[in-house]
C-alpha cells in the first residue's frame, strides 16, 4: 500500500504538530475555567516570549532564554492579573473580552514600535539541528525536542493540579468558588498563580517556536485562534480534553494538507463546527456550575 | 451566567469602562483636527498600504520610504514652490482599502494615491481612482491581471508584474539547468496574487521545457509548513518554486532548512526583508527582485545612506518602490507644471523617463501602464561567506541586459492584454 504512506506520514506529523498549540491552549483553558475570562491577549504573551528569547539568547544562550523568558513573562502576567484581569472576574464576560482584545492590540503595536514590523532573524542553535528518519518519514530533531518539553510541561501541570494542595484548591475553585470561599480560602492568590503559569507556558511555546517560524509582531495572532479552537473542541475544564483536541486538530490539518491543501486551516474550523453541533460542551467538557 | 456575581461589582466595572471609553473618545476628538492640518498651498498625496498581517512588515518599509522621499522633496523646496503633504493610512483588507481610498480622495482631496502591496486590495483601489479620476501608482501588487483584464487608465505600476518576476529569475534558472526537462514543484499563496503568479509561472516553465510535478495552494494564515515539506520530499522534484508572499516566505525558509531538504529552491516573487528575517543559514535559493541595496549606482547609494540615517536599518525592495513613486509624481508635476491627474496621466503615457536608481532610466509602457525597468535575480550566499546580516546574496547583472530592450521581460499582448475603458 504505497499510497497510504504519504497519508500516514501526514497524520503522524499532524499529531506531533498538535503540541505547538497545546501549551498555549492549556493556559487559555485554565484561565478561563478558574477566572471566567477568555484571554484574547494570550497570543501576545507567546509573542513577547519569542521576542525576549531573541534578545536574551545573545547573552545567556538559547537554554538560558528557555528558562528566563517564561519567568519574565510570568511576572508580566502577575502584574496584568493583579491590576487588570482581577477587576473583571465577576463582571459581564464581554468586558473581559474587550480588555484582553485591547491588551493584545497594545502588545502587538508595542512590539512593532520597539522592534519594527519586519521579522527578526533567529535560528535553531547548531547543536539542536538535524533530522531523524523513520523509514521514509523525515522529522526535525528540534521538533522532537519541542515535543519532549511539551510532554514534560503537560505532565508537570497534571501532577500540580491533581497531586498537590494547590491543585485541589484550583479544581475546587473551578467547580464551586462560593464553597471555596465559605471554607475560608481566598481564590485571589490562586488565580494569580494560574495566570502566571498559563502565560508562562505561552511564553515557553514562544521561545520554542521562535527558531522555526518568523518572529514578527503578529505572530501571536497566528497561533491564538488555533489554540482557542483546541480549547473549544477539547471542552472547558477538561485537562485531557485539551490534550486530545490538540492531537485531533493536528491530525485533521495533516489529512486536509494531504487531500485538499487549500483547506489546511479551514478544516480545523469545520471540525470545531461538527464537534459543537454534536457536543456543545466540547469532546470532554465538564459541566461547570458557574458557566451554566 | 456567573453564579457569584455581586451587582455592585458589575455596575462598578461597567461604569469604569464607560468612563474610560468616553475619555478615549474625547481624546480622539481633540486629536483629529491636529492630523489634517490642511493648508491651501500644499500638494496632497495619499499613501495606503497594509501595516498589519502577513504583508505588514513590507508595509512598514513602504510607509517609511515614502516619508523619506517627501522630506527630501520638501527640503529641496518642494514642487512648483509648494510643499508635498503626505496623508498615510493602512489597508488591512480590500474592503478597507477601497473605503479608505475613497475617503482620502473625497475628504482629503488628494491628487494622487501611492502604495498597496496586496493584489486584491489594489484591484479594489483601482476602481475607486478610476471613478474619482485620481492618479494611483501601485508600488507592491504584482498580479498580471492588474495590468491586463483589470487595467485602468488612472492606475500605473512601478512594482514589476508577475511576468517580469518570472522572466527575470527564469533566465538564472535556465542558466543553472533547472528548467528544461526538469520537474518543478510549487507552493502557491491562495489569493489573487498567488493564483495569477502560478498561471504565469506555468506558462513560462512549459514554454521552456519544464514539467510541473505538482502544486499546493497555501492558505495565507498558515504558519507551519511541515505538511508541505513532507509532500515535497515525497515528490522529489528537481526544483521547488515558491509563489508565496510576506512572512510566509520567512516561515518557509526557516522550516525548509530545519527539515534539511536539499532540492534547489527558487521563488517567483520575493522581498529581501523576509530573507533578512529568516536568520543565518536559513536563506537559500534564487529569487527575483526589482531592486536591492547592493546596486552600484550613485542614486541607490544615496537612497541607502539616507534611509539608514533616518531609520537605522537597511532599505529593501518595497522601500524602493514607494520612495521612487513619490519622486516620479513630483517630477511629473514639475515637468507638466500641473497637479491635474489627467495631465500627469498624459505625461506618463507619452513615455516620460524617470531615474529609478538603477543603471537605465525607466518609463511607463503606454499600453498597460507597467514601468519598464531593469530587474535582478539574487542568489543566496552559502552561510560561510556571509559577513553581515544584510549582504546575504549575490546579484545577477541587470535583466534585461544593456543591449536589450527593457520590454523583453514584460508580458506580451498574447500573454496579458490591457484595454482601457473610457
Amino acid at each position: 500500500m504505497p499510497d497510504l504512506i504519504p497519508l500516514l506520514s501526514q497524520i503522524l506529523n499532524g499529531l506531533l504538530a498538535g503540541s505547538y498549540y497545546l501549551m498555549i491552549a492549556l493556559g487559555l483553558s485554565m484561565i478561563f475555567s478558574l477566572g471566567g475570562i477568555v484571554n484574547l491577549a494570550h497570543g501576545a504573551f507567546y509573542a513577547i516570549g519569542a521576542y525576549l528569547a531573541v534578545t536574551l539568547a545573545d547573552r545567556i544562550g538559547f537554554g538560558g532564554a528557555l528558562v528566563v523568558s517564561p519567568l519574565i513573562v510570568a511576572v508580566i502576567g502577575m502584574i496584568v492579573e493583579r491590576y487588570l484581569l482581577r477587576r473583571f472576574y465577576t463582571a459581564d464576560p464581554i468586558l473581559g473580552l474587550l480588555l484582553t482584545f485591547g491588551l493584545a492590540m497594545v502588545a502587538e503595536q508595542g512590539l512593532r514600535m520597539a522592534y519594527g514590523a519586519a521579522p527578526i532573524p533567529f535560528s535553531i542553535p547548531p547543536e539542536l539541528r538535524g533530522q531523524v528518519f523513520i523509514g521514509d518519514f523525515v522529522y526535525s530533531r528540534y521538533r522532537l525536542i519541542i515535543l519532549g518539553i511539551t510532554a514534560l510541561s503537560v505532565l508537570g501541570l497534571w501532577l500540580l493540579l491533581t497531586r498537590t494542595a494547590f491543585g485541589k484548591v484550583v479544581r475546587a475553585g473551578v467547580q464551586n468558588p462560593d464553597m471555596v470561599g465559605a471554607l475560608g480560602i481566598s481564590l485571589k492568590p490562586y488565580m494569580t498563580a494560574v495566570v502566571m503559569i498559563g502565560v508562562g507556558l505561552a511564553a515557553l511555546a514562544g521561545v520554542l517556536i521562535a527558531p522555526i517560524a518568523g518572529v514578527h509582531p503578529a505572530m501571536g495572532q497566528e497561533i491564538i485562534t488555533f489554540a482557542f479552537v483546541v480549547v473549544v473542541i477539547g471542552g472547558l475544564g477538561s485537562f485531557w480534553g485539551v490534550v486530545a483536541a490538540a492531537a485531533i486538530v493536528g491530525m485533521t490539518r495533516g489529512v486536509a494538507a494531504h487531500f485538499y491543501p487549500a483547506a489546511t486551516e479551514a478544516s480545523v474550523y469545520l471540525l470545531m463546527v461538527l464537534v459543537l453541533l454534536m457536543r456543545p460542551r466540547g469532546l470532554f467538557g465538564e459541566r461547570i456550575q458557574k458557566f451554566e | 451566567m456567573t453564579g457569584n456575581t455581586t451587582p455592585d461589582h458589575k455596575s462598578l466595572s461597567r461604569r469604569t469602562v464607560l468612563k474610560a471609553s468616553a475619555g478615549i473618545t474625547a481624546l480622539g476628538a481633540i486629536g483629529a483636527p491636529a492630523i489634517s492640518y490642511a493648508q491651501a498651498e500644499t500638494i496632497k498625496i495619499g499613501h495606503i498600504t497594509p501595516r498589519t498581517g502577513f504583508l505588514g512588515p513590507l508595509g512598514e518599509y513602504a510607509a517609511q520610504a515614502v516619508q523619506l522621499a517627501a522630506e527630501e522633496i520638501n527640503a529641496a523646496g518642494g514642487v512648483l514652490g509648494r510643499r508635498i503633504e503626505l496623508i498615510l493610512d493602512d489597508s488591512p483588507n480590500p474592503q478597507q482599502a477601497s473605503a479608505k481610498a475613497e475617503r482620502l480622495v473625497q475628504r482629503d482631496k488628494i491628487i494622487a494615491l501611492l502604495g498597496e502591496i496586496s493584489s486584491a486590495s489594489a484591484l479594489a483601489i483601482a476602481q475607486v481612482v478610476q471613478r474619482e479620476k485620481v492618479l494611483f501608482i501601485n508600488t507592491g501588487a504584482n498580479s498580471d491581471a492588474l495590468r491586463g483584464s483589470d487595467c485602468q487608465k488612472f492606475m500605473f505600476h512601478i512594482e514589476a508584474q508577475n511576468s517580469m518576476y518570472v522572466k527575470a529569475v527564469g533566465r538564472s534558472l535556465i542558466r543553472d539547468g533547472l528548467v528544461s526537462g526538469k520537474r518543478w514543484y510549487s507552493l502557491t499563496a491562495d489569493y489573487a496574487f498567488g493564483h495569477d503568479l502560478l498561471n504565469v509561472a506555468k506558462r513560462y516553465m512549459a514554454a521552456n521545457g519544464g514539467n510541473h510535478a505538482g502544486d499546493d495552494l497555501i492558505p495565507t494564515d498558515l504558519a507551519d509548513f511541515s505538511p508541505f515539506l513532507l509532500k515535497i520530499r515525497q515528490a522529489r522534484p528537481d526544483v521547488v518554486c515558491l509563489n508565496l508572499a510576506g512572512t510566509q516566505i520567512t516561515n518557509f525558509l526557516k522550516q525548509y532548512a530545519e527539515f534539511g531538504l536539499t532540492f534547489p529552491v527558487a521563488g517567483f516573487g520575493f522581498d529581501t526583508a523576509l530573507a533578512w528575517g529568516a536568520g543565518r543559514g536559513n536563506f537559500g535559493g534564487i529569487w527575483p527582485v526589482v531592486w536591492h541595496h547592493l546596486i552600484d549606482t550613485p542614486g541607490s547609494k544615496s537612497f541607502v545612506s539616507g534611509f539608514q540615517r533616518k531609520y537605522n536599518r537597511m532599505p529593501e525592495n518595497q522601500a524602493w518602490g514607494d520612495y521612487c513613486s513619490l519622486k516620479i509624481v513630483a517630477q511629473a508635476i514639475a515637468e507638466t507644471r500641473a497637479t491635474d491627474p489627467v495631465k500627469i496621466v498624459e505625461h506618463f503615457e507619452k513615455g516620460a523617463k524617470f531615474d529609478l536608481l538603477k543603471t537605465r532610466e525607466g518609463y511607463f509602457r503606454a499600453k498597460d501602464h507597467q514601468m519598464m525597468m531593469e530587474m535582478y535575480a539574487i542568489t543566496a550566499l552559502p552561510a560561510a561567506q556571509i559577513r553581515n546580516q544584510y549582504d546575504i546574496f549575490t546579484s545577477s547583472p541587470p535583466v534585461p541586459a544593456a543591449n536589450e530592450s527593457l520590454e523583453v521581460i514584460a508580458a506580451t499582448d498574447d500573454e496579458n492584454k490591457c484595454t482601457f475603458r473610457a
